[in-house]
């Protein structure tokens, strides 16, 4: 089966856990990842990845999950197919 | 991993903080196999046919949005004009055949169903006559149906037969409607040149060449439009262009992805993508505030339409640029009501009704959703939509008429049409009458394609 990728991106202030916090959803859901980038940029804590989700039947309970860490650690964090970034940054 | 994090960003910022969304997906399905001599089983079969079509639409797209994260705004519905399906019926009839639909709409959850039309721009058949004179009452006793009629196109020349109907339809929609302030006409459209394939109300039809159904895509996103811009403040013109264009482009190009998916998911073929700059009163989503930020003091002002000519150019070269198949009405739509810009602008005494004709021969449509005093005369209307459609069928471009002569209210005063229609400022016609060039009837023959000076 074609892979189906996506992208999660989290913004905010850095802060202890993040990471830790993030990947237990993706861990708790079976997803694997494929690649980490994470930078620290004047104290904001900036990072995507990128998912394996053929086997996700619904990015939107992820989305559901992700939106109670954003709110208890006052993050942004979304999940999208990667295939919109490509179809908008690349020709 | 090769997509940036800068450009991750942008994708999300313009989704959250500048009002990117896909503003339509729009099912077209063709209602010819409907027909029937006997009209209670045709309305049954129409019905049948656009909930059948139609009944995963709204599903789909929810789920598709959520995926990919780019909101879907309306799913809507367009069918075959409905006057060829009319044939022998009464205008009881025909009133009808619009609850019939207004029903199918509300039975899938579908905000506006177009294609309540008749293409008319030469002669008018019978069944056209009874759709026209079941207009006023349709558009008034329904709440989801959106009506169009064209009356003139490059070829055909302007029937103004049909213009001086339209004026006194337009005229009785609105009584009929008066508690509403003459909200049916909000979903009324008068066409030059009208386009088969437009995903946008209330002017969408599914044309005589679509085939069986088709999804069409509707993009818009003046907010990314604008802060892009704002970026540049001291481009020069050609850079404004590209900055316009470059913008036009990534935008269409997550609309063509977008509606493939759900294209493919429905199992209907994809028709066209429409990247049109549609305002709304959003705050920042507005089309005069581009205009603005390329450096007009209130949009209406001398320049506006240069300004205008620009825009809608740069958006049109991204678009064609972004999609193998652009369509539909393509460039930067002007509604009044729906944009807050210009309403302030009309309020500031820059804008006034004969600038925002001007403004239509180089924007994508015409004069939309423009609230009008309520003692036009119906004449007074059908000189208005001559006028405009005189602009498109010289120009070869589509041209469109849809205002509200709201009853009881004069120049100056505001009407609140609630939603997404908006609120506008009501404005004041030429007080001289067109009477006697709109009785004299007949057609306008078609202009010549040589000698163009």
């Amino acid at each position: 089966m074609e892979q189906k990728r996506a992208i999660v991106s989290v913004v905010g202030k850095d802060q202890v856990g993040i990471i830790a916090k993030v990947t237990a959803i993706l861990a708790d859901n079976q997803m694997n990842v494929l690649d980490i980038s994470q930078t620290i940029l004047q104290d904001f804590f900036t990072m995507m990845m990128l998912v394996d989700v053929s086997e996700a039947e619904n990015l939107d309970k992820l989305q559901k999950e992700f939106d109670q860490v954003s709110e208890e650690m006052g993050l942004k964090i979304n999940i999208q197919l990667e295939d919109i970034f490509q179809s908008m940054h690349r020709i | 991993m090769n997509i940036a994090f800068a450009e991750i960003q942008e994708t999300i910022r313009m989704v959250q903080m500048e009002s990117l969304d896909i503003r339509t997906v729009t099912m077209g399905i063709s209602l010819k196999d409907c027909i029937d001599a006997d009209f209670d089983q045709m309305n049954e079969k129409v019905f049948d046919k656009i909930t059948g079509y139609a009944g995963q639409l709204t599903s789909v797209a929810e789920k598709v949005e959520k995926e990919y994260g780019i909101p879907i705004i309306n799913k809507r519905i367009s069918i075959t004009p409905a006057a060829e399906l009319l044939g022998n019926a009464t205008k009881e009839q025909a009133v009808q055949l619009a609850v019939t639909l207004d029903k199918a709409a509300r039975t899938l959850g579908v905000d506006f169903i177009g294609g309540y039309s008749a293409l008319v721009h030469k002669g008018i058949t019978k069944g056209e006559q009874t759709l026209l004179d079941a207009l006023p009452e349709a558009l008034s006793k329904t709440e989801r149906v959106c009506g169009s009629v064209s009356v003139a196109t490059t070829r055909t020349g302007i029937n103004m037969d049909a213009v001086k109907q339209m004026g006194e339809i337009i005229k009785e929609a609105s009584n009929l409607t008066k508690e509403q302030d003459g909200l049916a006409c909000a979903k009324l459209v008068v066409f030059c040149n009208p386009v088969e394939d437009n995903p946008f109300m209330a002017g969408a039809f599914h044309g005589t060449g679509e085939g069986e159904a088709v999804i069409n895509v509707g993009v818009s996103g003046p907010g990314v439009v604008l802060n892009a811009l704002k970026k540049y403040p001291d481009a020069d013109l050609g850079e404004v262009s590209d900055v316009i264009k470059k913008t036009a482009f990534k935008i269409t190009r997550a609309g063509e992805l977008i509606g493939r998916v759900v294209a493919d998911r429905l199992n209907i073929p994809f028709g066209i993508m429409d990247l049109s700059l549609a305002p709304t009163n959003a705050m920042n989503d507005s089309v005069a505030e581009i205009l603005e930020e390329i450096g007009l003091e209130r949009v209406g002002t001398h320049g506006t339409i240069a300004a205008l000519a620009l825009m809608n150019d740069a958006v049109k070269k991204g678009g064609a640029m972004a999609s193998s198949y652009v369509g539909g009405l393509s460039g930067a739509f002007i509604p009044v009501s729906e944009d807050n810009g210009m309403i302030k602008g009309i309020e500031d005494k820059a804008l006034t009704l004969p600038k925002l004709e001007a403004m239509t021969c180089v924007c994508s449509v015409g004069l939309d959703m423009i609230a009008l005093s309520g003692d036009a005369s119906p004449s007074s209307l059908s000189g208005l939509i001559a006028d405009e459609m005189a602009i498109g069928m010289i120009n070869k471009k589509t041209t469109a008429v849809r205002v509200i002569p709201v009853p009881g209210k004069k120049e100056g005063d505001m009407v609140e049409f609630g939603g997404l229609l908006g609120r506008a400022p009501v404005m004041g016609i030429n007080p001289y009458s067109s009477d006697k060039f709109i009785s004299r009837g007949g057609r306008v023959p078609a202009p010549l394609q040589a000698l163009i000076n």
